[in-house]
């Protein structure tokens, strides 16, 4: 089999919203730039991003401070506030550019930009295509792609990151999925936005590609993980397999009833109602499944008064999904659903520029190194992300990673690594192919992951089934090097995928069990019954993670960053 | 209750790699799609059976394949609309395009023809500082073809590119009719006249196909019979496609009825002689297998055209 190398300033790895944008950022500097993507970028997990996008455009009478509070207040103030201050300055601006590269916002009857209503804002400001905003922005940022001629390395498969004798990140080892070629790709900077790790949950609203690679093979490379206790659990997935109902259906009206046909909203947030924040409507539904006032474990979301018109025009793909997956016509009848694993607030520590190390040197990360999006944790979200916040991340952030990661690429010399950088790398793959079996499953093994964590590590999380989670989860660790896969083949082996997205999804459910054991109190999605109340006076910080080979990870604390909002009760 | 996957499969890295069919019985649960039981397969029996698959609800595009002889997603199908108890489901990769491993097809001739027809927008000079303003009727009706997830599905069961390659397709046509539809692009003259060359628009035989395969609902002949009228408003130059459409439109008009032998001499022109007897050995044959009306009088106008003309009337009228 022949080696091939590659040669960029900037790398960027993944092909979602976030590294789209972070790529086509770059190459407007002037970057060589390429995107590396285990699926090609439109099958990327973006596309499920349904509800919107929010922005406060001053020109509608909006205020980027209101977003900001509501951004921060949603995180149980856990975000940092420079970040999300960041954020809501930027995002108008970012919605525009959108739009002139040909996204299909909805317009309202002067021909402008239209908005939508989502949880934990008082004010419409989330601007949206239909209920597939996700899918909408998505293509057309590859449009974009396609025009700029980036360079994309489409089911490239990425097992660890290359460092160079000082310390820097100079690269990525990858594989080519369809012949099983290894490469060593050389960057002065790599980005990862390889999006979530919806997969360490067993049922998820992720997509099956969305395995956490990038975390994990950051994470190994020495960058710490951060705020991975908060996993936020959305209120409206379907039962089963999972799939996610947008919170556009409440953002346009629609009610959740318990089995006694009670709005409940009405006793945990007599203001907001279903638009609460999310981790407060999850909870507040999971205490009427278990306080046996649901319907087969999941209570009802009841669309009918909007009407079967408006159902189709302004929410036609949950209309849709309704009808294929769960048998229900949402015009007529309430449709059953419960709260389910859906975003990973925490990630890649990173700074407001993307980088994952700390030019201050209050923590140490890898220098070239930046990450943006679900896989970055800046940290915007804190504990619990507010909806139509996600998309905006990937677009700022993404925006913000490549310009800077294209500055650094400019200012530092070519990396050296050897070829022999890959050997480690293809010994592994070596050795789990041709490993003789019949050994254990990958999806065996991932579904025994999954069950534990939405068991132990959900919702309602306390320190004895936290400890019981973790045992599973190291058990879990030992038994991967001997698992078998059947195909011995190079071309296309997704067996082998399998089981390498299960060793990356392993390390991340370590890091939220042990970020979760050590955050004693109930912060945003963070909600313990053995520490039933949110602890300013201990807990006003981030935990940091850092891999250690051997054993369960280091832990630090950052504090978090404070500039205008003072922590307050969190009243919906 | 209970079923039987057939799925085609091919391992290229076999001595003498040549597709096979593989039979699994499963035990299925009536909400399970074809995808569950795959992925049932593959997580439970057999983790060499290669498919592309991410997000199990429709958006993602990965898992278009051949059900039943008809392709789709897998994600969305449901096995028991399928085969009743005990019968057996035929699972088979996408069409038209080579295939690497198993159902996994190669999608870079799909991506290629994509990028032929421009798809970016293409507005006139800068951009304005705020977003452009656009009717919201635009917008919504853009929305319906924005949906298309680039899955392959209507291409792999196009029946032109079946037996012509060289045919752009359907995806790739209805992605240039969102461009063309969109007030905010300015190349919409330029887009057009590329599409009138061989190979573009007018290379479509209407089976429908496509529009029945869809999953997502963009109906791409709808969309391509789209461009064929903003060609003809817009004035593109007259191919033989395009007088086609305008000579047939003409004689059902005058006629109410077509004269098929009409169609092609005023199509192709008099003068071009090599076009016109070129088409006598399919003239034969249709003759042969009763195919050819009855020469004689060809073709007076029917009876009752001055209903036939009336319906022109409207349609004009309406448009």
């Amino acid at each position: 089999m022949m080696n091939s190398s590659f040669s960029y300033d900037v790398l960027v790895i993944g092909a979602g919203l976030a590294g789209m944008r972070a790529a086509i950022a770059a190459h407007n500097q002037g970057a060589s730039v390429a995107l590396l993507t285990k699926v090609h970028p439109v099958r990327s997990h973006s596309n499920a991003a349904q509800g919107g996008i929010n922005a406060a455009l001053t020109d509608r009478g909006d205020k980027w401070q209101d977003h900001a509070f509501e951004t921060v207040k949603g995180s149980d103030y856990l975000s940092d506030q420079d970040a999300v201050e960041v954020l809501a300055q930027e995002a108008g601006q970012d919605i525009i550019a959108l739009e002139h590269m040909g996204v299909i916002f909805n317009r309202n009857e002067e021909g402008h930009l239209g908005t939508r209503r989502f949880g934990g804002q008082k004010r419409a400001r989330t601007f949206f295509v239909s209920d597939f905003t996700g899918q909408a922005m998505l293509h057309v940022l590859y449009e974009q792609t396609m025009q700029a001629k980036i360079p994309v390395y489409e089911e490239w498969f990425v097992t660890s990151l290359v460092k160079d004798d000082q310390g820097r990140c100079a690269g990525v080892v990858a594989f080519e999925i369809r012949t099983g070629t290894f490469a060593l790709f050389r960057a002065r900077s790599v980005i990862m936005a390889t999006g979530g790790l919806g997969r360490v949950y067993e049922p998820s609203t992720n997509a099956l590609i969305c395995t956490g690679d990038g975390m994990a093979v950051a994470y190994r490379a020495g960058a710490p993980l951060m705020d991975m206790e908060m996993v936020q659990y959305h209120p409206t997935t379907l039962k089963g397999k999972g799939l996610l109902i947008t919170e556009a259906a409440r953002g346009e009206g629609a009610y959740l009833l318990n089995s006694k046909g009670e709005r409940f909203m009405e006793r945990y947030a007599p203001n907001m109602l279903e638009l609460a924040s999310r981790d407060v409507v999850s909870r507040a539904e999971q205490i009427e499944i278990n306080e046996g006032r649901g319907i087969k474990g999941c209570v009802l979301l009841d669309c009918r008064h909007l009407g079967r018109a408006f159902l189709q025009d302004r929410l036609g793909q949950i209309y849709a999904e309704a009808k294929t997956f769960a048998n229900i016509d949402l015009a007529e009848e309430p449709l059953p659903i419960r709260p389910g694993m859906h975003y990973q607030m925490g990630g890649i520590k990173t700074d407001t520029e993307g980088r994952c190390w700390d030019v201050q040197g209050q923590w140490t990360g890898v220098p070239g190194l930046f990450a943006a999006g679900e896989t970055a944790c800046v940290s915007l979200h804190g504990g619990n992300r507010l909806g139509a916040n996600s998309l905006l991340d990937t677009v700022v952030f993404g925006r913000r990673a490549g310009t800077y990661a294209a500055e650094y690429a400019n200012e530092i010399s070519p990396p050296t690594i050897p070829e022999s950088a890959m050997d480690a790398d293809k010994h592994l793959v070596a050795g789990i192919v041709s490993r003789k079996g019949p050994g254990e499953r990958a999806a065996a093994l991932r579904l025994e992951m999954g069950t534990t964590m939405n068991r132990y590590v959900s919702v309602f999380r306390e320190e004895e089934g936290m400890e019981t989670a973790l045992y599973h989860i190291t058990t879990l660790k030992t038994r991967w090097p001997d698992l078998t896969i059947q195909d011995k083949g190079q071309v296309f082996n997704t067996g082998l995928i399998a089981a390498l997205e299960l060793g990356f999804m392993l390390d991340c459910a370590e890091a939220i069990i042990v970020g979760a054991l050590t955050r004693q109190e109930s912060r945003g999605a963070h909600f313990r019954t053995d520490f039933l109340d949110r602890d300013d006076e201990h807990w006003l910080k981030h935990v940091l993670l850092y891999h250690r080979p051997d054993g369960p990870p280091h832990v630090e604390y950052l504090p978090v960053r404070i500039t205008q909002w003072q922590p307050q009760i969190r009243v919906y | 209750m209970h079923t039987t996957l057939r799925i085609r499969r091919f391992n290229p890295e076999h001595d003498r790699p040549s597709s096979y069919y593989q039979e699994y019985d499963l035990e299925i649960d009536p909400s399970d799609s074809v995808l569950d039981g795959l992925i049932k397969i593959r997580e439970t029996i057999d983790d060499s059976l290669t498919l592309r698959c991410s997000c199990r609800g429709a958006i993602c595009g990965s898992c278009g394949m051949r059900i039943n002889g008809h392709a789709t997603l897998a994600c969305k199908t449901k096995m028991i609309s399928m085969a009743s108890e005990g019968e057996t489901i035929q699972v088979e990769p996408m069409n038209n395009m080579p295939v690497i491993k198993d159902l996994v097809t190669d999608m870079a001739p799909f991506w290629a023809k994509i990028r032929q027809i421009q798809p970016w927008l293409q507005p006139q000079g800068l951009p304005p500082t705020a977003e452009y303003t656009a009717s919201p009727e635009s917008m919504s009706h853009l929305s319906g073809v924005m949906s298309c997830i680039m899955c392959g599905v209507c291409v792999s069961d196009c029946t032109v590119l079946e037996v012509d390659k060289t045919f752009v397709g359907p995806a790739a046509l209805a992605k240039a009719y969102r461009f063309v539809a969109d007030p905010r692009d300015a190349a919409t003259s330029q887009r057009l006249n590329f599409l009138n060359q061989p190979g573009g628009m007018w290379d479509c035989t209407r089976c429908m196909e496509c529009i029945q395969v869809c999953p997502k609902g963009v109906g791409p002949m709808d969309r391509i019979m789209a461009l064929r009228a903003k060609g003809l408003a817009e004035k593109v130059p007259s191919t033989c496609g395009s007088r086609h459409a305008e000579v047939f439109t003409d004689i059902i008009k005058h006629k109410g009825i077509l004269d098929e032998p009409m169609l092609a001499i005023r199509t192709f022109g008099l003068k071009n002689i090599g076009r016109l007897l070129a088409m006598i050995p399919m003239v034969l044959q249709s003759l042969l297998k009763g195919k050819v009306p009855p020469l004689g009088p060809l073709h007076r106008p029917i009876q009752g055209i001055q209903h036939i003309q009336r319906l022109f009337k409207q349609v004009r009228i309406t448009r």
